[in-house]
């Protein structure tokens, strides 16, 4: 691993930090190791936004800090707790902190807008009905969803799907929202507005955000802290223009594509 | 694994067949694991607070109530095949007065369990394994369990619970409705004495009899739940399954078949146990 210009992992305020995590996938020529031995930690109260091409171990790395999945070898420290020890009871616990934003949504089709929404408050909370509902209206008219509530997922659009995903994830007010690219598919219009509730509700909850997203350069407006994911390892940026310094090739190239932009940097970078 | 795989391709022929098949055999030992754990978890989540009693009654409904007609005609046509071809056979002796005899107890203890079984495998199984596939796939599996809600207490044991209380009613049902297609065979169409019938019935139908059909009915019940959930809900893990909308197709094919041929061998096993 190479960390440029800030390293993250000795900051007391982390609030997730790898350390030395690898994680092999089997592929039909192979191991395929999309993390090796990496480092870096995510800031409490900070957006860290993971970038890097298809295939690179972004949302891995989002499965593995919730034990959705457990790494090779190496430490998934949140909180101090490490994730990958954790079991049953003990790692529904750590989960509580957590909301997450799914690429597809990840919505109950048999379940309407309203009732995905209160699942959370229904499951996790002892709360009475009439609450229930008060609280849920209340998310989904800052979401301008209401007028959808009895809908069913089928019936909505991607970028609606989206802020009902959204809705649901930031229904218990967590510590740290994960967004797994959270703009896929979305025109831009719907990517703006999917970019500015996210700073709307940042802004009123103050979680701490991890954004793995492909939409690149747009996404580091966002971003406090910058992780590059390349081949297994990993780079960590202060800043998109901090990423132009870097000695590496590939990530030279990145940088011209990203700020130089589209097919120019293509010209002048490579 | 891997690394083993790439040795397997530098070995001669006779011995990479060797060693494939010892792959195939890890591989079986850890689905069967997986599975085990499987079903305990989904066992003790019918214990877990807070119960989904509507999702219960929605399960009840789905797997119980709709599968009322389809129990019913299959009940019916084969009990009154049954009295046809049981007249047939005693006609020969003599015994037909046999036949009430033969026909219930050939349902209580065998047709009315394994039927009953197949029919709610092929028309629940399959959509439970196909649901909870199309669940993990679209991460909706992987959502519950980020919000800290157990899948199995949410999502599974509601459906084991629904499955062991509903096969067991239905086949009482295809018994019932069994008896009564062997009676309009048999008695109304070829005339054997109706008080032959229910006398050889009440004369030949013990409790060890009914028993034995309620204890098969019960396994098949978690026979099929288990293995049709339990396949959905490894969609991903399944070796040669493939990705997305095939591989779900593909799991739930395998769930019905599995589930089928696990009945059959099932059935012999409790007869030759339990007779």
């Amino acid at each position: 691993m190479t960390v440029q210009h800030k390293d993250t992992a000795d900051t007391p305020e982390a609030v997730i930090r790898f350390v030395d995590v690898t994680k092999s996938f089997s592929g039909s020529k192979g191991p395929i190791t999309v993390l090796n031995k990496v480092n870096f930690s995510v800031p409490r109260g900070l957006t860290t936004v993971i970038a890097g091409g298809s295939g690179q171990g972004k949302s891995v790395t989002l499965k593995l800090v919730l034990g959705l999945m457990t790494p090779d070898s190496g430490q998934i420290l949140v909180d101090g707790k490490d994730v990958t020890r954790l079991r049953g009871e003990e790692l529904r616990k750590l989960r509580t902190k957590f909301g997450v934003l799914f690429q597809g949504s990840a919505l109950f089709d048999s379940l309407t807008v309203f009732e995905n929404v209160a699942m959370p408050l229904r499951e996790r909370v002892r709360m009475q009905n009439t609450e229930i509902e008060q609280r849920v209206m209340a998310t989904l008219e800052q979401l301008e969803l209401v007028g959808h509530e009895h809908k069913f997922p089928a019936q909505l659009s991607g970028g609606m799907k989206k802020r009902v995903g959204l809705a649901r994830a930031l229904q218990l007010d967590p510590e740290i929202v994960l967004f797994d690219e959270p703009t896929t598919g979305l025109d831009p219009i719907m990517t703006s507005e999917i970019y500015n509730l996210f700073a709307r509700t940042k802004r009123r909850i103050g979680y701490t955000a991890v954004i793995v997203s492909h939409d690149i350069p747009k996404v580091f407006d966002l971003a406090d802290q910058i992780v590059l994911l390349n081949k297994g390892e990993v780079d960590v940026f202060a800043s998109p223009e901090e990423i132009q310094f870097s000695t590496k090739p590939y990530i030279r190239e990145f940088a011209a594509r990203i700020l130089v932009g589209g097919s120019q940097g293509d010209k002048n970078g490579a | 694994m891997l690394h083993q795989q790439n040795h397997q391709n530098e070995l001669p022929g006779f011995l990479r067949r060797i060693a494939g098949l010892g792959n195939y055999g890890g591989y079986l030992l850890t689905d069967l694991g997986r599975m085990g754990v499987y079903l305990f978890r989904a066992l003790v989540g019918v214990f877990r607070h807070p119960f989904r009693f509507r999702e219960l009654l929605k399960q009840l409904n789905f797997i119980g109530t709709g599968s009322v007609a389809v129990i019913f005609f299959t009940a019916l046509s084969s009990g009154m095949v049954l009295g046809l071809q049981g007249y047939y056979s005693l006609n020969k002796f003599g015994a037909e007065g046999a036949l009430g005899s033969a026909v219930s107890l050939t349902l209580i203890m065998e047709l009315g369990p394994v039927l009953t079984a197949l029919m709610v495998t092929g028309r629940a199984g399959s959509a439970m394994c196909a649901e909870i596939g199309i669940m993990r796939i679209s991460e909706q599996i992987d959502a519950l369990e980020c919000m800290a809600i157990d899948p199995f207490r949410y999502l599974i044991s509601p459906k084991f619970l629904a499955a062991l209380i509903s096969v067991p009613l239905l086949t009482a049902m295809f018994d019932v409705v069994g008896i009564f297609g062997g009676y309009v065979s048999g008695v109304l169409l070829m005339g054997v004495n109706p008080g032959a019938f229910f006398s050889g019935m009440e004369k030949s139908v013990t409790n060890h009899d009914i028993n034995l059909g309620v204890i098969k009915s019960f396994v098949f019940a978690l026979l099929l739940v288990w293995i049709c959930t339990g396949r959905g809900f490894f969609v991903q893990s399944i070796r040669g399954a493939g990705f997305g909308a095939e591989s779900v197709s593909r799991v739930t094919t395998q769930a019905v078949v599995i589930s089928s041929i696990s009945v059959l061998i099932f059935d012999y096993l409790l007869t030759a146990i339990l007779l």
